[in-house]
């Protein structure tokens, strides 16, 4: 079905920006600029929910750039999904953004929420991409509106953290990911993503192997390693953007073009006939524990979240390369439910900060008397991403269980409950530090005191989202049940 | 008048260079003016040939109603159509941003500068437009001398670099003429079309072996196609902010179009591809070129210099896309010829915007940059992010058929070296946009990039109005051309593509 809204929910974000500069002198008409891009972007995508419930594909062509690769949109369950995660918690983060860069008086403040803009419209546009050249083409787009996020200090440290980020991101995919499109592009004669795979019946087993390892590395927003160290390297960003993009919309950008890699260009049966979907199921898992182990060892807290957000990412990966439904449907909804927990997460993280200055868990001693609130969304947060109930996380976490069996490997199944293990082991002790340990700082223990209710106050929402996605994981269950269904022929 | 477009082409700015000149002495401030009009002539009837030559084929014109092949002939079909399009209306683009530059950069020769200006671009349209072998010698020479004099005429270190031009290009154009030589002797004619004709029966001959060798040797001086490029750097980086972005985008890629012209309409590409058999040899020589430019533009400490490096670079892309052999490569070679000729361009012109704020480019002038001159360096990192490849900006468009066609061919060389080249362009670019984000000016603030009210210390000095507006025209250009990838290909550059390449 042909319909403007895809491309205009893709849009309102980018055409924000000529808003936001213009109102740069008066920070409170520029903030609801942003405000009312998001509501419009939230609305415009929840508008295209009942269509794709339906099973109704929604797109539109804007240029016949490339023959059989142009420039289009579609949305289907999958992107629906993302893009629902990402434009409504780009509200929440808005707030948020307020709370943070005003808490700390942040400089350059105009630019930081232009570029935060952009980088909404590059996600959207990911997530609603017809095939792989308009998904390669937000890919970038949304790398290069990230970098002077990342870089926002503009300091030493951003500097090189900067070019880290470069490196991984542009080096990969320019090195890996555009050569491997081009020659499946060859193969092919199209690019548009299909349930049964473009490739399926184009390529030799080797090119197919080679192909999907190109891909997979290629998207190293990923981070499935060794492509990972930008994800830490980042996290020198203004907290809102570690939250909204190092927990959400990057990475799950980067696991979502794996997912259409997996599901759109190779298909399911092309995989399976090749076996190449535990080869990529046991690379994930590598990274799952590896990046489990490291972040137990890592004292800044939003270090350990990042390690912990790479270990999350390749449950995504996994779980899509189990290639059975249950867990294909798993990891679809992981996009989900991780984002709303490990947001909260680093939510709850800046807001530490802005209200006391620390940045390493040891220093966080005892806080929870000062933060409680805070530190009880960080609580809710870390139960949602280690997978127990009653948080959003269990759900994804016990379909990506079941997809282990579906698939018959119990050794994926026992990497998953390690890691779980391994979760519990880095999260849970920072909130037994909080509450039941005396405060390392004396002015904690005189009571409550949580800093601008703009930055405790998001963190809190997404916590009791997390909790309700448990009760109620509508409408992302039915859509990951829909997107994986379609693949399955019925 | 639309029978006369491809004279007017050429007869315009040449008879306004004219107007030029005596205005230059009588009234200096008519120059630019008149020299719009001329150029403006040569953009409308040039875009009205475009528009002729899609909708009806390829024009021939008798200049002067001289009979072929002894009058001299014009023939236009798509390729040199689009092309001269594309020289018309960067040219006047550059033109207009000039308008402040040319003062300050040829105080006192402001007549010379417009004259030679609208001839060199006269040259230029008129190689693009001629199907006359020795025409087109005549024409590079006018816009080649027009060129050394457009570069030598400022002060500095311009004149050496200049004179050192000149000697290459002499010796190139010469090769050229040589190589046009020999064809007449073996042949008897100088018209192309008749020369096509005339040379299938020579296949073989070792004459015409020479005659090829030494006509593409010639062409590649004046390309400066590794290693035959050492003339550029200097001339380029040196000469003034006009000069220089007229010359460096389209006297490379009018020289590459004239090389493909060569090839396809003279010597066909069956005599080429079976009798010349050094594709492979050509295509390294390509490689070459795209590593060897790469790395020394890493080694530049001054964005001008590093710029014109990289011109050597994409001359690589070009000439070894010509060379591969298939559709796919001749039709990134022919897409990168517009393509490269607009994003240089945009570069150049950004860099000419910078020196005339900060009278410099060499890095630590760039410092600073974004908050002083956002515009200009949005337009910068717009020609950067074509450069590096990104879409929907256009040189992503060119490296995909250029690396479709080196696949096709099985030259994994030649796909290397055009991802490690857009590879080394991320690192260059980065590079100048981390000097011009994280480093304060030198009169501000040491250390971290400052908060709030640093911003207010570093006063807002954009580039003139008059600068801008190209420069945001050209930036804008390069999603245009990008997202026109589709049409351009299918209408303009596929019918052209001679069915002997496979």
């Amino acid at each position: 079905m042909h319909s403007i809204t895809p491309l205009l929910a893709v849009l309102v974000s980018l055409a924000a920006v000529p808003f936001i500069i213009l109102c740069r002198k008066r920070p409170n008409a520029r903030e609801s600029v942003t405000f009312i891009a998001a509501g419009i972007k939230l609305l415009l995508v929840a508008s295209l929910l009942p269509l794709v419930m339906a099973g109704k594909e929604v797109g539109i062509t804007l240029a016949t750039v490339l023959p059989g690769a142009p420039l289009a949109l579609k949305v289907d369950a999958f992107g629906l999904l993302f893009a629902l995660v990402s434009s409504s918690l780009w509200i929440v983060t808005s707030a948020y953004s307020i709370g943070y860069m005003r808490g700390l008086d942040e400089h350059s403040q105009t630019r930081y929420f232009c570029f935060f803009a952009v980088a909404l419209s590059a996600t959207i546009g990911v997530a609603f991409s017809a095939n792989l050249f308009t998904m390669y083409l937000f890919y970038e787009m949304l790398s290069l509106a990230t970098y002077p996020l990342v870089t926002h200090h503009q300091d030493p440290e951003a500097r090189s953290s900067g070019r880290k980020y470069l490196f991984y991101i542009m080096g990969t995919s320019i090195a890996l990911a555009l050569p491997a499109m081009i020659i499946a592009y060859q193969q092919a004669g199209t690019l548009a993503f299909s349930p049964a795979g473009f490739l399926a019946g184009k390529v030799s087993p080797v090119m197919a192997g080679v192909l999907l390892f190109m891909f997979i590395f290629g998207f190293a927003k990923a981070g499935i390693m060794p492509v990972h160290s930008w994800l830490p390297a980042a996290m020198v960003a203004p907290t809102p953007v570690s939250a909204l993009l190092h927990a959400v919309a990057v990475v799950k950008v980067g696991a979502f073009s794996i997912l259409r890699i997996i599901t759109g260009v190779f298909g399911v049966d092309l995989l399976k006939g090749l076996d190449l979907g535990m080869a990529v199921a046991w690379v994930a898992a590598f990274t799952i524990i590896v990046a489990s182990l490291i972040a137990l060892s890592q004292d800044g807290l939003k270090r350990r979240l990042a390690f912990s957000t790479i270990g999350q990412l390749s449950y995504i990966v996994l779980g899509l390369a189990l290639l059975s439904p249950k867990g294909m449907t798993g990891g679809t909804l992981h996009i989900a439910m991780h984002a709303f927990g490990k947001i909260t997460l680093f939510m709850c993280a800046g807001a530490i900060f802005v209200a006391t200055g620390k940045k390493n868990i040891s220093d966080m001693t005892g806080i929870g008397k000062r933060m409680p609130w805070t530190m009880a969304a960080f609580l809710v947060g870390s139960l949602s991403v280690i997978g127990l109930p009653p948080t959003g996380g269990f759900i994804s976490k016990w379909y990506l269980a079941l997809g282990c069996l579906q698939a018959g490997s119990v050794a994926l199944l026992v990497v998953l409950l390690v890691s779980s293990l391994l979760n519990a082991a880095y999260f849970l002790p920072i909130v037994y530090r909080a509450y039941f340990k005396p405060p390392v700082e004396a002015a904690w223990a005189e009571g409550r005191n949580e800093g601008p209710a703009a930055a405790w106050v998001p963190p809190l929402v997404t916590a009791a989202c997390s909790l309700v996605l448990f009760f109620y994981p509508q409408p992302f269950l039915r859509l990951a049940q829909m997107a994986v269904a379609s693949l399955f022929g019925g | 008048m639309s029978e006369q477009y491809p004279a007017l082409v050429v007869i315009g700015p040449l008879l306004c260079a004219l107007l030029v000149s005596v205005a230059g002495w009588l009234r200096p401030r008519l120059c630019l003016p008149l020299a719009i009009v001329g150029l403006g002539i040569a953009a409308a009837a040039s875009t009205g040939l475009l528009a002729q030559v899609l909708a009806t084929g390829p024009v021939s014109y008798r200049l002067g109603g001289w009979a072929p092949p002894w009058g001299i002939v014009y023939y236009v079909d798509n390729l040199s159509a689009v092309v001269a399009a594309l020289v018309s209306w960067v040219a006047l683009f550059n033109l207009a941003a000039s308008y402040r530059t040319a003062m300050t950069d040829y105080p006192e020769k402001i007549g010379p500068f417009y004259t030679l200006y609208v001839l060199a671009v006269t040259g230029m349209l008129g190689m693009v437009v001629t199907g006359d072998a020795f025409n087109l010698y005549v024409l590079l020479e006018i816009t080649s001398l027009t060129g050394y004099a457009l570069i030598g005429l400022a002060g500095g270190r311009a004149p050496l670099a200049s004179l050192n031009y000149l000697f290459l290009g002499t010796i190139g154009a010469s090769f050229y003429l040589l190589g046009v030589g020999y064809l007449y002797i073996v042949t008897g004619s100088l018209n192309m079309a008749d020369l096509a004709k005339l040379l299938t029966p020579l296949y073989g001959s070792l004459a015409l072996l020479a005659a090829f060798a030494i006509t593409l040797v010639g062409l590649w001086m004046k390309m400066a196609f590794f290693p035959l490029h050492a003339w550029l750097p200097n001339a380029y980086g040196f000469a003034p902010a006009p000069a220089a972005s007229l010359l460096a985008p389209l006297m490379t890629k009018v020289m590459v179009y004239v090389m493909i012209r060569v090839m396809i309409s003279v010597f066909t590409v069956e005599f080429i591809l079976q009798e010349v058999a050094l594709s492979q040899f050509v295509v390294w020589l390509a490689v070459a070129a795209m590593v060897a430019g790469a790395l020394m533009a890493l080694g530049q400490r001054d964005l001008k210099r590093m710029l014109a490096y990289i011109v050597v670079a994409e001359v690589g892309y070009m000439v070894g896309g010509a060379w591969l052999g298939n559709k796919m490569a001749m039709t990134g070679a022919i897409l990168h010829i517009i393509n490269d000729a607009v994003m240089t361009f945009c570069v150049f012109l950004a860099a000419g915007c910078i020196y005339q704020k900060t009278r410099g480019t060499a890095f630590e002038d760039l410092q600073g940059l974004f908050k002083k001159m956002p515009w200009t360096m949005t337009a910068l990192a717009a020609g950067a992010l074509a450069m590096i490849g990104v879409p929907p900006f256009c040189g992503f468009f060119s490296k995909w058929y250029l690396i479709r066609g080196g696949l096709e061919a099985g030259h994994w060389g030649f796909v290397g070296a055009l991802l490690f080249s857009s590879l080394v362009n991320v690192v260059l670019f980065f590079r100048i946009f981390e000097i011009a984000f994280f480093e304060p000016m030198s009169h501000g603030h040491g250390g971290h990039g400052g908060h709030g009210e640093q911003a207010k210390a570093i006063a807002l000095t954009e580039a003139p109005l008059s600068m801008l507006l190209p420069l945001l025209a050209a930036a804008l250009g390069l999603v245009a051309l990008g997202l026109a990838t589709g049409p351009l290909v299918e209408k303009i550059i596929l019918p052209i593509i001679p069915a002997g390449l496979g």
